[in-house]
Parts: C-alpha cells; structure tokens; sequence
C-alpha cells in the first residue's frame, strides 16, 4: 500500500487506561480533546456521553445456545458481574449502572463444540437509550464458540465480560450489522487465564457511529489472545475500535490484526491499539496492525499504535499502520488481462479483506461476511 | 490474419520530480500474424516503455504517432479493452497482488477476454494441462497472484497466462531474463505452441541470443535512445553478441 501514516503522539499507555470505575458520575463529561474521546464524534451520540440514568430505548436480546451451553439473567447486584471487567470511561460505566438485566452464558469445565451460541442484539428504534451487559464464563478446558449478532436501529451502549478459565479457549465474533441510523458504543473485556486461549473479531459494517473497545488482560502466564477486525466505513459513518492488550504475565502472546477499507464523503475509521508490557511481564511476544485502503477522497482514517514496553526481556514486540489507495501497478496488471477496470478493483479489495474473511471460524459467516463485502462494493 | 501497426510513436514518462521526459522518439515497427520480431536493444534505451505504451500503462503519455491493432486504434482504447482486443504483454516484472489467487484471477481474465465464463469442469481441465506443459506445479492455482514467486516462477506464470489468454499479437518483455536453462526450453515451447499455427504476432523484447536459438525471430530490431536504428535477420543478433552495441549507440546519439 501506498504512503505510510505516521502514528500520532500520545501519552504512555499505562496512564491512558488508569482509571476505573463502577460509578459514572466518577468519570466528567467528556468535552472531545479527552485522548480517549478525541476521534469521537460527541454530538451524533445522542447524549449518550452525557446524561445519566436508565434509557427507555427499546433492544432485544435473544440467545440461542448450543446444547450443552447454559444462559440466564443476572440482576444489577449479582456477585457475577464485574468480576473481569470494571468499567474504564463515562458511557461504559453509564452502561453497567443501567442495563435491565444482564445475558449469562456459561460453558462448562472441560465443554468442547465448534456449534456456535448465537446471541443476537436486536434495535428497535434510535429514540431514547439502550443499556446492555454480557458474561460468557468459559470454564477451565472448556472450548467454545459465540458470536455477537448487531442489527437494527439504536442507540445503545453495552459492556460485554470474556472469562476464559484456565487452559480454555474461546472464540467470539461480534458482527455491528447495524441499520445506518444506529450509535453503538460498547467495550469487550476477556480475562484470560493460565494457558487460555481467545480469538476475537470484530466485523463493523454498518452503523452511523460504532465505538468499539475489545481489550485484553491475562491473570496467568501462557495465554494467547488474537483480536482481528474488519470494518467498511461508507459516507458519512464513524467506525471506531479501540484495542488494549495488558500484557501483566509472563510468557503471554498478543496478535492484534485490524483491515479497513473507508468510501465515500465523511467516512471516518479510527484504530487505536494500545499494548502495554508490565515488568512482570517478560516473555511477552505482541505483534499488531492495521490497514486501511482508502477508496475514494473526502474519507478520514486516523490509526494510532501506541506499545509501551516496561521489561528488558520481550520474546517479540512489533506494530505496523499503514493506509494508503489501491495501488495502481495492481490494477494495470489485472486491466492488462482483459479485466474491467471495476472488476480489477473488486478482486483487489476482496482480496484485501479474503485473508481475514477465511479465518473466521464460523463458515456460515464467511459467507455472510463476503457478501456484505460484495454489497459495499456495489 | 492479425497486424499490429506501429508509426512514429513518440512517448513520456513523468518522473518522481514531475519532470516530463521523451522516451520513445519516433517508433516505426509492423508486426503480422505468423511473424516473430525480436528487439534488442542497451539499457534504459525504452523496450520497456515501447511495450507498456502498447499496453496502455498510465505512467507513460504517447504524445505523438499512432498504433492500430488490424486498423483499430489502439490508444483510443482503455488497458482492458487493448487486452480484449488482442494485445498481450508478458510483463517484465510481473505484479505482486496480495489475497487473489492465480485460479480466480485466471477465470476472471478468461471470462473477461472470450467473453463467458468458462465451464468449471472444463477450466479447471484446461488449467491444469497448461501448467503441466509448463512443468508448474498444480499448488500456484492456490497461491496468490505472483506473490512469494521466484523470478522465473513469475515468467512461467506470465507465458501460462499468454496460452490461455491466446491473443493475436504478444509482447513478451525479457521473459527469458532469470530463467534457469531448462525453465528456458519449457517457457521457450510455451512461446513456440503459441506461435506455431502463423496466425499469430510475437514481439520479443530481449538481452540474449540464447533465446532466439529456441524462438527463431523472422526480424532483428536494434533499439537505441527511443527508437529502431537497424533492421535484419537472426545474423544481426549474433552480430549484437558479439560486438555489441557501440556502433548503434553512436548512430543513435547522431540521429
Ligand atoms: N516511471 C518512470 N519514471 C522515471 N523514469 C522512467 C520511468 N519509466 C522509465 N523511465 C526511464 O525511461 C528510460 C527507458 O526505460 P525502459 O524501462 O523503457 O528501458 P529498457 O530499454 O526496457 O531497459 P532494460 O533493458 O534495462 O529493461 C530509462 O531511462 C528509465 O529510467
Ligand atoms: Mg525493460
């Protein structure tokens, strides 16, 4: 890809991430020059930033699970929640204090299916506030597979806890399916213990604004985390995810693999992947990047990795950002035999996306994803 | 029967400064359907731009002459449409493209140049046998377009391209340059199963005479400074080998 986008400076990870709270009025009002708030549109978030309180905004929440996986409700004060995750800015602790009610799923000790458990999250409407909350507990030596299933209209904030218990793994994906007129601001935590494992993709296509934040902490030594993400950013949307990586343990390993392709007038992508190794944390191998394939003029794309290394004693630990057109030597040569010049631009791009697409672990998605691709194409 | 007129062409190519400079300075060159050319010619002297202002790169602006494909104007078409005409270029450095692999892209081209999709069953038939004759392994359908390809991988992959594709004229740009002495007899009869019914145009852009044993050329073009300074038979490449290009280069610098 053409021309490298050089990372903007930004303070040492280890403060980004300090505060945490349960408590929302513990976090200000965020004014936008905030580094956590500075790519976000404030003012299409419908308060959702600034008021406090429980929403009357209307989404539904269905879980089919697969056999062997269980699914119940928490209520606010259950000793279940919170217990991976403490919220880390105003909106997801506005989240924790007002959902309804929270989705369990737990999979049982030692539970293997590659059957997925499909919770879809469904919009009504973009009047008035949704609040959401998630725990999938994966048990130790357990193997599972869920995917996060976005669409509809709202606008909706939500707080999703991963506990992957010792020498488990996990696989999640979370497709923002959304209508065009839906804000989604929302933060995925996974704990991962003594040699888990987690693969984590976010897949963000539609949506007026799209707030995402997986982040990572291990509780033992030998875990392994891959957070992959695709996004399509069309005219006038604000795709945005925001990826942190505590590496605390030794012997740990962190994969962090975000494509985007942005078209059309206002198209805003942000990536921010902060990784941050702690002195305990030798052994450590990390490795992220991110692309972006600009398609057209007038689209934004701010990338921003940000690693922080606290020990003399790293196994690996590297970051790469690159946005830039479709290349022209790549189109030539396609032209050149005989092809199209939208249909060499197709094949370039859908082979751009192809490598993440063919990793994902639910095939049905492949498909679903493809054709998504093929529709923003069109 | 094919004819690929060149008359007088001139071209340019603006560098990283902006700065515009003539590299073909007047170009006159007739290729017909069951004759080979061969070009040889220094480097820099423009072989390579003379193939891609055929082929219709975006870098180079022909500013003067003409080039018409059986009395088609060739410039007045778009890259695609040259190749769906009939032209062909094996390109010198064949293209790197990232997560499109050899298999779609060949069914795309096909499909693109004979104007259907190919049948599955008989595409992937008709693939494997032409990379069989070139002695390339089964796995590159797989593999993505040229990517992690040795030098000579890329021009196996070039000449495969050109049997499936079967234009009326092609321009194979130091196709021989990196080949090891038995990739050359294999791409060597990949040119010659392509050109042996006469009814089809080779213009053969090469350094060496090694090749033109294999590939007999019905024409010699000696390539100075943006243009042809001397025509002849097979003798004049022997005599290039030989000599070198001195006394061209002097004549070319006069002209
Ligand atoms: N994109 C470009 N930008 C700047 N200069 C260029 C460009 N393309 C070609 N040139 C210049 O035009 C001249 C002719 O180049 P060309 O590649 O056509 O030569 P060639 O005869 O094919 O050489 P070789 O035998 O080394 O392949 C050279 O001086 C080259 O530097
Ligand atoms: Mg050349």
């Amino acid at each position: 890809m053409a021309g490298l986008q050089g990372a903007v400076e930004t303070a040492p990870v280890s403060r980004l991430h300090e505060r945490q709270s349960f408590d929302p009025a513990d976090f200000p009002v965020p004014g936008g020059r905030e580094e956590e708030w500075r790519f976000t549109p404030l003012r299409r978030l419908r308060s959702l930033h600034s008021e406090l309180g429980p929403g009357d905004g209307k989404v539904s929440v269905v879980v089919d699970a697969a056999s062997g996986v269980s699914v119940g409700n928490l209520e606010h004060g259950d000793p279940g929640l919170g217990t991976a995750y403490v919220p880390a800015d105003r909106v997801s602790a506005r989240a924790f204090a007002s959902f309804r009610e929270a989705t369990l799923i737990s999979v049982p000790a030692g539970y293997e299916s590659a059957v997925p458990t499909w919770l879809s999250v469904r919009g009504e409407g973009t009047e008035g506030a949704a609040f959401g909350h998630t725990v999938v507990d994966v048990q130790p030596n357990a193997r599972a597979v869920v995917v996060l299933d976005h669409s509809g209209s709202a606008t909706y904030a939500d707080n999703v806890e991963l506990i992957v218990g010792d020498g488990a793994s996990l696989v999640v994906v979370s497709l923002q399916g959304w209508a065009d007129d839906a804000v989604h601001l929302s933060h995925h935590h996974a704990r991962l213990g003594r040699d888990a494992r987690l693969t984590h993709t976010a897949v963000t296509l539609g949506g007026s604004v799209v707030r995402l934040a997986p982040s990572v902490r291990y509780a033992g030594p030998g875990g392994e985390a891959e957070l992959r993400g695709l996004y399509f950013a069309d005219a006038g949307q604000h795709l945005e995810h925001r990826l942190f990586v505590d590496h605390a343990e030794r012997n740990c390993r962190s994969r962090v693999s975000y494509k985007g392709a942005l078209q059309g007038s206002g198209a805003h992508a942000v990536w921010i992947g902060d990784v941050i190794i702690r002195p305990a944390a030798t052994g450590t191998d990390t490795y992220e990047y991110n692309r972006n394939l600009v398609l057209t003029d007038g689209t934004r794309v701010d990338s921003v990795p940000n690693l922080e290394i606290l020990t003399g004693e790293v196994a690996g630990a590297g970051h790469a950002s690159a946005s830039g057109r479709l290349e022209d030597q790549h189109l030539f040569y396609l032209m050149a035999r005989g092809i199209p010049a939208g249909e060499a631009r197709k094949l370039v791009i859908r082979g751009f996306f192809g490598e993440l697409i063919g990793r994902l672990e639910v095939p049905e998605l492949r498909e679903r994803v493809t054709a998504a691709i093929e529709a923003e194409l069109r | 029967m094919s004819t690929l007129e060149i008359r007088d062409l001139h071209a340019s190519v603006t560098d990283a400064a902006g700065e515009s400079r003539e590299v073909l300075r007047g170009v006159d060159l007739a290729v017909r359907a069951g004759q080979t050319h061969a070009i040889m010619g220094p480097n820099g002297s423009g072989k390579t731009t003379l193939a891609y202002a055929i082929a219709g790169h975006p870098k180079y602006t022909v500013t003067q002459g003409s080039i018409t494909l059986d009395g088609q104007d060739v410039l007045a078409m778009s890259v695609d449409a040259r190749a769906r005409a009939g032209l062909f270029l094996a390109m010198q450095y064949p293209v790197e493209v990232p997560g499109v692999s050899v298999s779609n892209f060949l069914r795309t081209a096909i499909t693109a140049v004979r104007g259907e999709a190919p049948k599955i069953r008989t595409f992937g038939k008709e693939l494997r046998e032409a990379m069989e004759q070139l002695q390339m392994d089964p796995s590159f359908a797989q593999r993505n377009l040229n990517e992690g390809f040795s030098g000579g991988e890329k021009k196996r992959h070039e000449i495969l391209q050109l049997e499936l594709l079967n234009p009326k004229i092609a321009i194979l740009d130091e196709t021989d340059s990196g080949l090891d002495i038995d990739a050359l007899r294999v791409v060597s009869a990949g040119i010659n199963r392509f050109r042996d019914d006469q009814a089809h145009g080779v213009l053969l852009i090469t350094h060496y005479t090694r090749i033109l044993r294999y590939v007999q050329p019905d024409f010699v073009h000696v390539f100075v400074a943006g243009r042809i300074v001397e025509e002849g038979g097979s003798e004049l490449a022997e005599e290039l080998e030989s000599s070198g290009y001195e006394r061209f280069v002097k004549a070319g610098a006069a002209a």
